[in-house]
């Protein structure tokens, strides 16, 4: 069987697990879709939750980035993963309490604000919709390569999927499709680095791989990799190049955002009891750190690899020829690869061999001058091939290829159908019902949540084409945004009992808005290419790139809201109470729709 | 419940979140990031001890601050008698 069937095999088989599965959920519980989660134990919650999480960033885009850059994207780990702590301790078991659907309403409910609901209405899309974009990058990239067609195809291929899913996934059932797609993604991610693992370090465990001895040469392995790649005079993998300060608040804005994202927020409203708000956090970090604590080994032995390949007999020698690249069967993800536009080379200086290496160090370029070669030849690597492409560069067996590519996919299509589900009952259930027209049918309601769904994928698609980076970085943007809007109003929700209306309507809007501003001043405004007056190589305060900045607007949103609110009228007294109420957990009861 | 239990419990809950907290940013910010330099000396699998909470140490510790935090809130809200029936 040749690759491209055994792909479609898993994809196709993956697929028909989650919709069997959605199907026979449905048929056992027809009743309420809000509550999907209550009655369901703390640890399938937080199995449901990291599916629900864990997107084409983390498990497509991450550990590519970290390859190329080496310790400097550590961020992505710790931010990713450290938002879990701010979102059990801060919210998750207050909002439980709280005991409505959405964020929206809390917020609504909270700050007695119609405006305030909206308002939060407006932060939720523009996060949300920003996260999707990142998604359908990271689609494209998955369809393009196991269907083996362009990027481009690839990325409207798998809009139609998106769409056809999120549709489908707006049902009943979905915490059950959810555990499915995380035991699909989590084998698919860890599986290839288990065999590469053992390749290279001799122990099945990746994450301690990582810090094993390189069973070839006898070497610490990251000793080795710091050896190899500075011998080609890219930067030291392990060392620290990157700004301090921008990294602080990068990793800062990472882990704020995570605990602003409402659909991952609203997997804590349903959860049965708030005792179970706080364990279901805890479970879902143990199966997100699953994947976490693997991909720093896979990004560093992928590295590895990739240089032993382009320099089969080491860096002092010849480099890998173009015949070999052509001809021998290890070299076959390469001529796949280039396929999807996304890997490219070149044999700029016709010596018939592809010499990969920094062209922009002094001393490289010394050195390539010497032996006659004319530019790095390995010209195009995009980083989000990295994991889908690993299995094939370590030539493990086709079905291990076939499982990444279903792998992958289930993480882009489980948080990309969470998102437009938070959207659309943004749309429907608090703007639309909530405040334009609360009288509209049931489904009236319904038909506006497909609509917007639809909107969403097409802006998201359009966008996509021309996506502001790497999945993992415009999902990063994205985070941002969440960290300056909703994060602090729904803090500030619990923990201020002085925090009103006005206050929190303000701290949104300028937090929402300066982040914006300075995302678009970067990345173009709506993020159509060229529109941009600065760069994120020359940010425009400082060192403070636009993915960090959320960590600013995240202050400038505190600030603002405790300013505003000292200079207003503080909340009525049933406001004040409700305050007290949420933070006491007796009296949960069970959460009740209205 | 009292009004002044609920003071009680609720500023009780407070340090426990600021430990936590402090902890979150030793180990991310602090041992991840800025004093890194500092526990260079310590070596770990071909790198230092910084690389090491960067990259994995982090997490590990995140991990066990939510379920310390769960754990102890549970028992917390017994104290106060403010556990959910």
């Amino acid at each position: 069987m040749d690759q491209f069937t055994l792909n479609l095999l898993f994809v196709g088989a993956s697929f028909a697990l989650y919709i069997g599965i959605a199907i026979w959920a449905r048929a056992g519980s027809t009743s309420e879709f809000y509550a999907a989660g209550r009655g369901v134990h703390p640890v399938t919650n937080g199995m449901a939750t990291a599916a629900d999480w864990m997107s084409a960033a983390s498990f497509i885009s991450m550990a590519g980035l970290i390859a190329f850059t080496g310790y400097d994207n550590s961020s992505f780990l710790m931010g990713w993963t450290g938002g879990y702590v701010l979102l059990a301790l801060l919210l998750a078991p207050y909002l439980r309490k709280f005991g409505k659907f959405t964020v929206p309403e809390f917020i609504g409910d909270r700050f007695y604000s119609p405006t305030a609901r909206l308002v939060a209405v407006i932060c939720l899309i523009v996060a949300s919709v920003t996260y999707v974009i990142g998604q359908m990058t990271g689609v494209g990239v998955a369809f393009g390569r196991f269907l083996e067609v362009s990027n481009t195809t690839g990325l409207l291929i798998g809009a139609c999927v998106v769409f056809a899913y999120a549709v489908f996934g707006g049902m009943k059932g979905v915490t059950y499709t959810q555990v499915a797609q995380y035991c699909v993604l989590i084998l698919a991610y860890t599986i290839p680095a288990i065999f590469i693992s053992l390749q290279l370090t001799g122990n099945p465990i990746p994450a301690l791989g990582l810090f094993g001895d390189h069973a070839a040469s006898g070497e610490p392995l990251l000793a080795k990799l710091d050896a190899i790649v500075t011998e080609l005079g890219f930067a030291e993998y392990t060392a620290h190049h990157a700004d301090t300060l921008n990294m602080v608040l990068f990793t800062l804005s990472l882990m704020i955002g995570t605990a602003g994202l409402p659909h991952v927020i609203m997997r804590f409203f349903t959860v049965p009891k708030v005792a179970d708000a706080r364990w279901s956090a805890g479970w879902a970090l143990v199966f997100i750190a699953l994947l976490y604590l693997t991909a720093p080994a896979v990004g560093a032995m992928a590295r590895l690899n990739i240089t032993d390949m382009m320099w089969p007999n080491g860096t002092e020698a010849e480099a890998v020829s173009l015949e070999t690249i052509q001809t021998d069967p290890k070299y076959d993800w390469m001529a796949t690869w280039e396929k999807t536009g996304l890997l490219g080379w070149e044999d700029k200086n016709g010596d018939g061999k592809i010499q990969y290496y920094n062209d922009q160090n002094a001393e490289m370029i010394a050195k390539a001058e010497a032996n006659g070669w004319a530019g790095n030849e390995l010209t195009n690597f995009n980083r989000d091939i990295l994991v889908l492409a690993n299995p094939e560069i370590a030539n493990l067996p086709g079905w291990v290829i076939g499982l990444v590519a279903a792998g992958g996919l289930a993480a882009a299509l489980s948080t990309a159908a969470g998102l437009l589900l938070a959207i659309s009952s943004a749309v429907s259930h608090d703007l639309i019902k909530g405040q334009l027209a609360p009288n509209i049918s049931e489904k009236g309601e319904l038909l506006s949540a497909r609509i917007a769904m639809a909107v969403a994928i097409v802006v998201a698609t359009y966008l996509g084409l021309n996506p502001p980076g790497f999945a993992a970085q415009t999902v990063a943007l994205a985070f941002g945004l969440a960290a300056a809007s909703i994060f602090p109003a729904l803090m500030m929700g619990i923990f201020s009992k002085r925090v009103n209306n006005t206050g929190a309507v303000a701290g949104m809007l300028v937090g929402l808005g300066v982040t914006l501003v300075y995302i678009f001043l970067h990345k173009g405004w709506f993020f159509v290419p060229g529109t941009n007056s600065f760069d994120d190589a020359d940010p425009l305060l400082g060192t403070i790139k636009s993915t960090s900045f959320g960590s600013i607007g995240a202050v400038l949103n505190f600030a603002t809201a405790i300013v505003v609110s000292r200079m207003t009228a503080e909340p009525p007294q049933e406001i004040q109470d409700l305050v007290e109420s949420v933070r006491v957990p007796r009296g949960a009861g069970a959460a009740v729709d209205h | 419940m009292a009004d002044k239990s609920s003071n009680a419990y609720w500023a009780a809950n407070i340090r426990i979140v600021t430990l936590c907290l402090i902890i979150w940013a030793i180990v991310s910010f602090g041992f991840g990031i800025l004093l890194r330099p500092l526990l260079a000396g310590i070596s770990v699998g071909g790198t230092d001890l910084g690389f090491w909470f960067a990259q994995q140490g982090s997490i590990l510790v995140f991990l066990a601050l939510i379920f310390f935090y769960a754990w102890r809130m549970n028992r917390l809200d017994a104290e106060h008698g403010v556990d959910e029936e």
